[in-house]
């Protein structure tokens, strides 16, 4: 998220696509109710009318996977009827970049498509900015055929309202509704707040549908204002942090690449292919080297690299979650570790991947309940006897029986205390790796292949007459620390690309540092442990709340809270201002104030061209030179399972989603007689994820005691169902049962003149747990984002039919 | 709720102490409730007088709610939200209310007992086997490391194809988790990236 969740009461008006707040995320609606009371308007688009839809100003049905559609629609209606903020998209954007005079888009393609050994993808030559030099060449008339604005307004004029409800099936007068009510918040002085979360993401064009709701932001002026931004809320306690800790086969940590034995062979070549000439990460080597010196020590010293090559390197493919599954489904993994995860339930095509896990010699998993990945050589319908795979079940610990930080949505790192010991054996995750590395590092001192980084390893977190491993030490390897002294370090300006500092994960550096001019004792603690509830801007900062990342900024991309004057957008909600001589500020801003060495402020004009700190450009991005796998900028597509045909282009679907053969690519056709229903899957405040805690906890489970689907009224009386039915809900994969449940809240949309009727799935049952019930993943598609590689769960084809 | 959590409580669940009870001995001397018509803790029996009161948090979604944990005897008797978080300001959803019950709760005979579905001993369920073995930690942490390094020393490439150096393994992957601490992630990753050569890493972000 760029702002925060106390942020929205800033939020004059709210655009929530693809995401549930009231169920999934209750505290967030919290904020949007109080913002509400205030006369904050909200707009709900989703294919279900949900508990959130149901307290909205203006709910807009949608059929699921046509985000793009209706975005684009909003761009368009913005631009033809000029409600877009002008001074902040000719400022703060790359609206007047010149591209490539080679740059063509034709038919649902972009220019530069190649197929090679049966594979399509782009050569993003034509995509680039016209250069002079080192200069990109602008227009700041944005009259340029060439310039993005111009390129970016003839793209979305194909969206007109009419083409628009065609495709998503949302009736035009609704359009006519939501359309001009969200554009008020272009009005320079109005925040307007986008909410979205997995309905957006779990696309096969997912990535391209964030960028979509990112371009409506940047259009209507809305980012970095307090209220505003983009705010994809995070679906785990702790999914922010894994990704900042590097829990990603493609990053290390803290959002550095991994190396690739192709495109970084050496320390050199990676410091060279990743670290750009402007913008912040041209300090990419500083974070390198700490990172190196925090795992290998002394070890790592300047001659030899910091021990780079101890880093394994990816060979350029895909190692992400579906990825995994067909090398284990392919016999390559033999063994794994699955901790508190349960992919048995939460993965595409779950059958299938709980059978490719037969395939590994050995599975640690730990978790907390037995869950249905631990329990998958008994699972229906096989025979434990035929499954070799040995599987040891680590009993771990709750988040109150253990200690250490999480960090929520909008980047908040917070500590939590351990309130009781975990029962009998479980032990904590870090007991576990502690040991676990303990026991290995003992195996390879008798030898074994490339021992190095095993036996060397920095390791040293014991503390004398206790059991857990000093979490103390490990809080402070991963905030950074000056090698020499220890000194813990305040902020990530302070590291060095000499190995003079060791820092974990950069971007939090300053987490557990305690700021010496603290005047608060109760606040003279590292900065994730403070509960200090002072707010004295009045905006909902809550600056000594815990820590935020990066440098505890609440709401990123700051700058763009004033205009290129330095004067707010909206004065009444002043965030950074700039009084003539000095700048205001409520929040940490990222972009400078003070001259470094000469400390005199540095006024507006220098930084209102680059407000935008993490790109080389300095200014955001409407089309992506660069690209992102299926072009520099959104198109719609439809989902690879689709009861109809693309109506924008021949190109049905993204011509990049990720496909897999053999087991994996079972699909039905597009406008599938077999398989007429689209289903999407959905979550109920009860239950959470796979459902792994919540079904074994009493209440819960006597609050939501069963899964059940829903269908709407005229899908029930056609096919004679009615509520609390057992159904069969098939797709090209599975076939499960369920309990229907009949109601209004999904409705057919009609589609280019016919109608399309939606099914609601739950997911987070399985066959373990007090509350036991079918896999709704069984019925999911094994089709990935061209991107990032995250299933379509969110739009497939099923069937229904009576028990 | 909120006005029952003095600043003394809040520096008694941060765990500081033996300082933080002197230090607060003044002001504790001042009621926060002071001068507003609610009952003291004097007035009743008070169930969660006697319970030590713990700053945790929800596992669940991405808001980050604060919670206080109070505990007996080791044992949580109840949850709610902190009032101090201006994230939660002192509430929570269904799911946060219900977080007791994953580790204890009260059953029909009025005991406070265990969560009984929760593992509480190493299980291990050998190939083709058709239950689960009770294990003990001394045991499965050396067995689990024999086969990590069986694995890792049968499929470690030192060199790829094109004579570069790449010192990884892609026959271990490791999945999870967005659900456990950054402190532990840290050390997990550590671990099998940085230690093993694991390639195939990733957790439910996807998901």
């Amino acid at each position: 998220m760029t702002n925060s969740f106390t942020d929205y009461k800033n939020t004059d008006i709210f655009l929530i696509i693809g995401s549930n707040p009231a169920e999934a995320h209750p505290m967030a609606m919290r904020h949007i109710g109080k913002a509400m009371e205030k006369g904050a308007k909200m707009i709900v688009v989703d294919p279900r009318f949900t508990k959130t839809a149901a307290k909205a100003d203006i709910y807009v049905p949608l059929r699921p996977g046509t985000d793009i559609s209706f975005l684009y629609g909003l761009i368009n209606y913005a631009i033809e009827n000029d409600l877009y903020q002008h001074e902040y998209v000719l400022n703060y954007t790359n609206a007047s970049y010149l591209i490539s005079p080679d740059y063509n888009f034709a038919d649902g393609l972009f220019s530069g498509l190649e197929e090679k050994d049966g594979k399509l993808s782009y050569n993003t030559a034509s995509w680039a900015y016209q250069k002079d030099g080192d200069n990109i060449k602008k227009d700041p008339t944005l009259q340029d055929p060439q310039c993005v604005w111009q390129i970016m307004k003839k793209h979305v004029s194909r969206y007109d309202i009419k083409t628009v409800s065609q495709v998503t099936g949302t009736p035009e007068d609704i359009l006519r509704k939501a359309y001009p009510a969200y554009c008020e918040s272009g009005k320079p002085d109005k925040a307007g707040n986008l909410i979205y979360v997995l309905g957006i993401t779990q696309h096969s064009y997912g990535t391209q549908n964030t960028r979509a709701t990112t371009m409506v932001q940047l259009l209507l002026g809305n980012v970095g204002m307090p209220g505003g931004g983009v705010n994809p809320q995070r679906g785990q306690s702790n999914v922010q942090g894994a990704c900042d800790m590097g829990m990603l086969w493609n990053n290390i940590t803290g959002y550095l690449n991994v190396p690739d034995a192709t495109k970084h062979p050496t320390y050199k070549d990676y410091l060279a292919v990743e670290t750009p000439k402007t913008g912040y990460w041209s300090n990419k080597p500083k974070f390198l080297a700490s990172l190196l010196k925090a795992w290998y020590g002394e070890k790592a010293t300047k001659e030899n690299d910091f021990c780079y090559d101890w880093l394994p390197k990816s060979d350029g493919k895909d190692h992400s979650h579906m990825s995994s599954y067909v090398s284990l489904a392919e016999g390559h993994i033999k063994g794994v570790f699955c901790w508190a995860e349960n992919p048995s339930v939460a993965g595409p095509d779950a059958s299938n991947e709980a059978k490719a896990l037969e395939n590994a010699d050995w599975m640690v998993c730990v978790d907390l309940f037995e869950n249905e990945t631990a329990a998958f050589w008994k699972r229906p319908g096989v025979n434990p006897a035929d499954i070799k795979t040995e599987v040891f079940v680590l009993p771990g610990a709750l988040i109150y029986e253990s200690e250490g930080t999480r960090t929520n949505s909008s980047r908040n790192i917070q500590w939590r205390w351990k309130a009781v010991e975990p029962p009998g054996q479980a032990r904590s995750s870090l007991w576990i790796a502690d040991r676990i590395f303990k026991a290995v590092r003992q195996e390879y001192r008798s030898g074994g292949k490339f021992t190095d980084p095993v036996l060397n390893m920095v390791w040293g977190y014991d503390k004398p007459g206790q059991e857990e491993p000093d979490i103390e030490k490990i809080a402070i390897e991963i905030n950074g620390y000056n090698v020499a002294d220890g000194r813990v370090l305040g902020t990530f300006g302070d590291l060095k690309d000499d190995g003079s500092t060791a820092c974990g994960v950069w971007v939090y550096a300053g987490y557990y540092y305690v700021d010496p001019n603290e005047q608060n004792l109760l606040l003279k603690v590292p900065a994730t442990k403070r509960h200090g509830t002072e707010d004295k801007s009045g905006l909902a900062v809550f600056p000594k709340w815990t820590f935020v990342w990066p440098l505890n900024r609440r709401i990123v991309y700051n700058r763009c809270s004033a205009d290129p004057a330095g004067q707010p957008w909206n004065p009444k909600k002043a965030y950074m201002s700039w009084d003539g001589t000095k700048w205001i500020t409520n929040d940490v801003p990222d972009f400078g104030i003070t001259d470094a060495t000469t400390k005199a402020p540095i006024p507006p004009e220098k930084t209102a061209n680059a407000p935008f700190i993490m790109l080389p450009e300095g200014q955001a991005r409407f089309f992506n030179p660069s690209g992102l796998k299926e072009g520099p900028m959104p198109e719609h597509y439809e989902p690879v399972e689709s009861p109809v045909k693309n109506l924008i282009s021949k190109q049905q679907n993204n011509p990049m989603a990720k496909r897999w053969g053999g087991e994996f690519a079972k699909l039905a056709e597009t406008g599938s007689k077999e398989f007429p229903y689209v289903a999407t899957t959905v979550h109920y405040i009860e239950h959470y994820q796979t459902g792994v805690r919540t079904r074994n906890s009493p209440l819960l489970v006597e609050l939501m005691p069963e899964q059940f689907a829903t269908i709407s009224p005229t899908l029930a009386g056609k096919l004679g169902i009615k509520p609390g039915d057992e159904i069969f809900v098939s797709s090209a994969r599975a076939e499960i049962k369920m309990k229907a449940n009949v109601l209004p809240i999904v409705k057919p949309l009609i589609v280019n003149g016919s109608p399309v009727e939606i099914v609601s799935l739950p997911w987070s049952w399985g066959y373990m747990g007090l509350s036991k019930g079918a896999v709704g993943n069984d019925l999911t598609p094994f089709i990935g984002d061209a991107n990032v590689v995250v299933p379509e769960y969110k739009a497939f084809l099923v069937n229904i039919r009576k028990a | 709720m909120k006005k029952y959590i003095s600043r003394r409580d809040f520096f008694k669940y941060l765990g500081v102490g033996a300082a933080g009870a002197a230090l607060f001995g003044g002001v504790g001397a001042t009621p926060a409730l002071a001068g507003e018509n609610l009952p003291s803790f004097e007035m009743g029996p008070f169930k969660l007088k006697k319970t030590t009161e713990t700053a945790s948090g929800c596992p669940y979604c991405g808001c980050g709610c604060s919670t206080i944990v109070y505990s007996e005897n080791d044992k949580v008797v109840f949850i709610e939200g902190d009032p101090d978080s201006p994230i939660n300001e002192g509430t929570l959803c269904p799911k946060g209310a219900a977080l007791p019950d994953i580790h204890n709760f009260v059953n029909k005979k009025r005991q406070r007992v265990l969560n009984p579905n929760r593992l509480t001993k190493v299980l291990y369920r050998a190939p083709g086997g058709t239950k689960w073995e009770e294990k003990t930690w001394d045991w499965a942490i050396p067995e689990i490391a024999k086969r990590v390094k069986k694995t890792r020393d049968e499929h470690f490439e030192a060199k790829d194809a094109n004579g570069v150096t790449v010192n990884r393994t892609m026959a271990i992957c490791q999945m999870g988790s967005a659900n456990i601490n950054n402190e532990e992630d840290y050390l997990i990753n550590k671990l099998m990236r940085g230690a093993l050569g694991v390639v195939d890493l990733d957790h439910c972000a996807r998901l």
